[in-house]
Formats: C-alpha cells, sequence, structure tokens
C-alpha cells in the first residue's frame, strides 16, 4: 500500500471522531440537551473521511443536513461543534445555526444545510472563485440519492462541465431519502451513470470502504487541481440510524439493515490496518481512548458555554 | 455631469467598478457578445474579455449559487436574471441561502454580490415577463433590495450594491431605460437605504420607486394646476426602508398616496402605509391611500395592460380624494 502512514491512520481516527460524536450526539438529543433535528452520519464515515482526505484548509465543501462527518473530516473541532449543537454561544455559529447549519468559512466549510441539494451551486460557485483567482484550491460537494434527483445537481453539473470547474461531487448513497427508496425514486441503479451526460467521469464506489473511497476522490481532486473539470463520485452506504432521530425506520428491511450492519467501516478498517501492520491492537486503544476524552471534554465545552445573549437575535443579519 | 440614459447609467456603474476591482465579473444569460437582453452589458465583453463577462447556461439556479458560493469565496459577483420574473426558478438560491448565511454562521460569513433583476409591464410582455416583485425580496431578511428611478440613481446605486458587503438585489425597471437624466461623472454613490425628496410639496406626499416615480411626478404637475402642492418621495431602496424621509414629508402634508406597480395585496405599499399609521398617525388629515395594479396576472393586450399600470390620472383622482 502506498499511501502515507498519517493518512491511513488520520481517516480511521476522523471514522472513530465521528462516530463517537453521533453516538454522543444521539444520546445528548434523547436525553433534551441539543433541541431540533439531528440527522446522524454513524454508518456513512469512510466517505467523509476518505474524502477529506485529499483535501487542505483552503480547499471548500459544502455539505448537508447529515453533515457533522464532513465537518470533523474537514478539519472541524469538536468542542464548537457540540456546542452548536446544544445551541450555545461557544459554537461556530454562536447557536445561530445548530446541527443542520455548522460552517466555518475559516475552514473552507460553506456549511451544513437544511435544503436537500443546495450545496451543489454554492461548491459550483466556490469552484468558479478559486479557477479565477487561479489558486489550486478545489470545492468538493456532499450531497446524497435523494439530492441527484434535483434541478440543482443537473445545473450545477451542467455548468462545472461546461465551464471545467475544480468540483467533485460526492454523492453518499444510502439507498434512502427519508424513507423513499432509490429504486422507486429513479430508473437506474448506478447515480454515477448521470456523469456521462455531462461529459464528466464518473464511478461508483464501495462507500463503506474509506480506502476505495480515497483512492477515487484522490483521482477526481487530482483532476480537478489539474483544470480539466468536475467528476462524480457515488459512494454505496448505509446509515446506521433513522432519517433523523426519532425516525422509526420502518420502512428499511430487516435483513438489508442486518448485511449493511455487518459492513460497517469501522470494524473493516481497523481490521485491515492490523493486518497490514499499520497499527497495533495498542496503538489503536490509544487513539480510541483520546476519541473519547476529547468527546468528553467537547460535552464539558458545551456544557459550560453560556446561551447567547437575547439581543444577538438581532445582530449578524447583515454584513 | 453627462447626460445618460438609466440603462447607460447603471452600465456606467458596472464598468467604472469593474476596472476598479478585478475580483468583480459578470455573468448571466446573453450578457457577453450580444450585451443582454435589452443592451445593458454592451460594450462589456469587449472591455472586460470572457472571464469577466460571462455567458451562463440558462440556469438561474446556477446562477445565483454561481454568486452565492464564489462571493464566500472571496469574489464579488454581479449576476443578471434576464427578467425577476425568472428568479421563482431560483428563489432557494436567494432565499434559503445566499440570504441566510450570515446569520446562520453566526456572523462569519460575507456574501457580497449583486443579482441585477429586470422587472415591470409596458411592453405587452405578458404575465411571466412583466412582474414587479420587490415585495416578494423585501419579505427576505438578509438581503437589500434597490431600485432606481433617476439615471444618476442608476449609477450611483449601482456603486453602491456592488461594494456593499450583502445580497442586493438590483431591480431595473424596463420601461424607463430610455429615459435620459444629469448623471455626475466618475465615481457617484447614492447611499442604500436612504430615499429622496424628489420634488417638495406642502398638500399630499406620493410615495413611489421605480419607474411609477415619473408617474407620480406627472400627477404632481397636474396636481400643481388644480392648486395643490404634492411633494415626491422616491423610496431608491426597498429594503433597508428608510421610514424617516417618508415620516417626515407626512408630518408636512399629512397626507399620503403611496403608488406602485406591484399588485396590490402585500405590495410594499401596505409596510409603507403600516409605517405611516404606526409612527404617523398624529400627522394624518386623512386616510392613506395606495394606487397600485389590481390583484390580477399582468396582461398581454395593450389596453388591458394600460388599464392594469397605475396612470397619472389614477394618482391624480386618489390624491385629490383626500382633500
Amino acid at each position: 500500500m502506498d499511501i502515507d502512514k498519517k493518512i491511513l491512520v488520520g481517516m480511521l481516527d476522523n471514522m472513530l471522531r465521528i462516530r463517537a460524536f453521533e453516538q454522543k450526539a444521539k444520546e445528548l438529543f434523547a436525553g433534551g440537551k441539543i433541541p431540533g433535528f439531528v440527522h446522524l452520519y454513524a454508518g456513512e464515515e469512510a466517505v467523509a473521511s476518505g474524502v477529506c482526505a485529499n483535501l487542505n484548509d483552503k480547499d471548500f465543501i459544502t455539505s448537508t443536513h447529515r453533515g457533522h462527518g464532513h465537518l470533523i473530516a474537514k478539519g472541524g473541532q469538536l468542542n464548537e461543534m457540540m456546542a452548536e449543537l446544544f445551541g450555545k454561544s461557544g459554537g461556530y455559529c454562536k447557536g445561530k445555526g445548530g446541527s443542520m447549519h455548522i460552517a466555518s468559512v475559516d475552514l473552507g466549510i460553506l456549511g451544513a444545510n437544511g435544503i436537500v441539494g443546495a450545496g451543489q451551486p454554492i461548491a459550483t460557485g466556490a469552484a468558479f472563485a478559486t479557477k479565477y483567482l487561479n489558486t489550486d484550491a478545489i470545492a468538493v460537494c456532499f450531497f446524497g440519492d435523494g439530492a441527484s434527483n434535483r434541478g440543482t445537481f443537473h445545473e450545477s453539473l451542467n455548468l462545472a462541465s461546461a465551464w471545467k470547474l475544480p468540483v467533485v461531487f460526492v454523492c453518499e448513497n444510502n439507498l434512502y431519502g427519508i424513507s423513499n427508496r432509490q429504486t422507486d425514486a429513479m430508473n437506474i441503479v448506478d447515480i454515477s451513470d448521470r456523469a456521462k451526460s455531462y461529459g464528466i467521469p464518473g464511478v461508483t464506489v464501495d462507500g463503506n470502504d474509506v480506502l476505495a473511497v480515497y483512492e477515487a476522490a484522490k483521482e477526481a481532486v487530482a483532476r480537478a487541481r489539474k483544470g480539466d473539470g468536475p467528476s462524480l463520485i457515488e459512494c454505496k452506504t448505509w446509515r446506521h440510524h433513522g432519517h433523523f432521530e426519532g425516525d422509526s425506520s420502518v420502512y428499511k428491511k430487516k435483513d438489508e439493515q442486518t448485511s449493511w450492519m455487518s459492513k460497517d467501516p469501522i470494524p473493516r478498517y481497523e481490521k485491515k490496518l492490523l493486518e497490514l501492520g499499520v497499527l497495533n491492537a495498542t496503538e489503536l486503544a490509544a487513539l480510541r481512548d483520546k476519541v473519547d476524552a476529547d468527546l468528553a471534554s467537547a460535552i464539558d465545552f458545551a456544557d459550560r458555554s453560556p446561551y447567547p445573549n437575547v439581543s444577538e437575535v438581532l445582530t449578524d443579519v447583515l454584513a | 455631469m453627462s447626460t445618460l440614459t438609466y440603462v447607460e447609467a447603471l452600465r456606467e456603474g458596472m464598468v467604472l467598478e469593474m476596472r476598479r476591482d478585478p475580483k468583480i465579473f459578470l455573468a448571466g444569460e446573453d450578457v457577453g457578445l450580444f450585451g443582454g437582453c435589452f443592451g445593458q452589458t454592451q460594450g462589456m465583453y469587449e472591455e472586460f474579455g470572457p472571464k469577466r463577462v460571462i455567458d451562463t447556461p440558462i440556469s438561474e439556479t446556477a446562477i445565483l449559487g454561481l454568486a452565492t458560493g464564489a462571493a464566500c469565496a472571496g469574489l464579488r459577483p454581479i449576476v443578471e436574471l434576464m427578467f425577476i420574473d425568472f428568479v421563482g426558478v431560483a428563489m432557494d438560491e436567494l432565499f434559503n441561502q445566499a440570504a441566510k448565511m450570515r446569520y446562520m454562521f453566526g456572523g462569519k460569513a460575507k456574501v457580497p454580490f449583486v443579482a441585477r433583476m429586470p422587472a415591470g409591464a409596458g411592453f405587452s410582455a405578458a404575465a411571466q415577463h412583466s412582474q414587479s416583485l420587490e415585495a416578494w425580496l423585501a419579505h427576505i431578511p438578509g438581503i437589500k433590495v434597490v431600485m432606481p428611478y433617476s439615471p444618476a440613481d442608476a449609477k450611483g446605486l449601482m456603486i453602491s450594491a456592488i461594494r456593499d458587503d450583502n445580497p442586493v438585489v438590483y431591480i431595473e425597471t424596463k420601461t424607463i431605460y430610455g429615459i435620459k437624466g444629469e448623471v455626475p461623472d466618475g465615481e457617484y454613490l447614492t447611499p442604500i437605504g436612504k430615499a429622496a425628496v424628489v420634488k417638495p410639496g406642502s398638500d399630499v406626499t406620493l410615495i413611489s420607486w421605480g419607474a411609477m416615480v415619473g408617474t407620480c411626478l406627472s400627477a404632481a404637475e397636474e396636481l400643481a394646476k388644480a392648486g395643490k402642492q404634492a411633494e415626491v418621495v422616491d423610496l431608491r431602496t426597498i429594503t433597508p426602508f428608510d421610514a424617516d424621509t417618508v415620516l417626515e414629508s407626512v408630518k408636512k402634508t399629512g397626507r399620503a398616496v403611496i403608488v406602485h406597480e406591484a399588485v396590490r395585496t402585500c405590495g410594499f405599499g401596505a409596510e409603507v402605509a403600516a409605517t405611516i399609521v404606526e409612527k404617523g398617525f398624529d400627522s394624518l388629515n386623512a386616510p392613506v391611500i395606495r394606487v397600485t395594479a389590481p390583484d390580477t396576472p399582468v396582461p398581454f393586450t395593450p389596453p388591458l395592460e394600460k388599464e392594469y399600470i397605475p396612470s397619472v390620472e389614477k394618482v391624480v383622482k386618489a390624491a385629490q380624494g383626500l382633500f
């Protein structure tokens, strides 16, 4: 394997952080600490981690309502993220955005987004700016299978391909748009087939195999940086939980859930790294302990952070 | 000072700013070599080239998304929707994305772009190419909406809009593209959020914006013949709304007629009227009156369209009814 050890371990670290964050978010939501909606990324960690391992701070991403994973993988800090979920002033958005709108423009994170498919034209615009300014930064747009049915998908991929913009469209196909099965919503199996109509590369990868995601993203990112234009990567994956917390998942078939849970990306990847000797069991345990400790301090940070002053309701409307 | 048409003046605003700041680009449908559907961008492709004056596909969603994303990433886009009526297909990018980013992100995003949108009836362009949708847009916190009437303000508000750090919708009224006026040369800014008293008077205030300011000025001439001195206030900016200038005028005249080409129900006139009643009730000697288009789509055939658009006669009659 010719991937740097730091990258290999870094991807696992991100996956563990995301999983732990989501597990805690689930518990805290159930316990009434987190208001509003929470959409958990658990099960899809390989996608954000594998893609973002190819990015740097200058690159942009747009995320989705299921955005915690993208943010962590792009360098978002657990403290500010957890505080935002709590609606506290120490959060990335001072508590004004919440889970669905966490952003850190400084880290190139142009926001989680409550509107399905809305990140596609924004990522395209950010990619236009990097090209216009002659930087080698690129943009990555994360979106789901449902979002690939929106008009934004067509307009964005068409514009990005016509103008050869440095953007990578990453479709996280978890097979359901809330309760709507992909097979009921479109007449194709592989969403990557849609790339053909824009004259750009489209690949489908196992989205629960972080190395497969990493390799596909590496190629697409390199192509974008070289100025050869956009690509579409479809990552087939599975969300372990409901669409949002509180969703009964009545629409998921039992055997489907069982089969996908056996393909959980984290144990798979841990096993691989242990087999390859990249990590030993002690190092893995240490990594997990560190993640748990960081999570505990993030929750503590969020707990201690005050709510914003009520006068904040009127600020930040206009620059 | 030069005599320019409205369209020349708004173009001059764009051109001067693009010469000043290389981070400004212009994108839209047919804005390049073609020069815009109404000639608004003529000569700009020749001067700034294809990198900065860019024809887009017919993709309004992508156009407003382009502006939003590029603004977040450090540019200062000017984008054009060929007609304001097309904003419906791209509304999410404007009202859920660009307008809300700064607030949702806790003040840490800046989304500086200008979205130009030609509006208004008078060409028999019928119901999908003639609307005045300023009230729709004014209902969105997080963006500014300007709607100049005079050529000087067409230039001055364009420059101010480009320099503003927020999304600004710049509504150009098509029927007045050809009107001429004195326009200051060089750098000239009309402040956003500041109305203007374009004709002083003591008996009644006519409040309007866009092309209807011209209708109000003609009505004021007619009223003068009948011995009533009308003061005409041009809002120039819809939001943020300059209530102070309106209230000050009404305090002086005691009477207010609001005139707009948009349909009546929930038009911006309702907001102006409510503000006058809330904050200037004691000044009033008569009810606040609105002269607007009816609550119908814009008709095609010339006689019906003429009936649809508020006329000088209707404004005069409404004002006279207050005495």
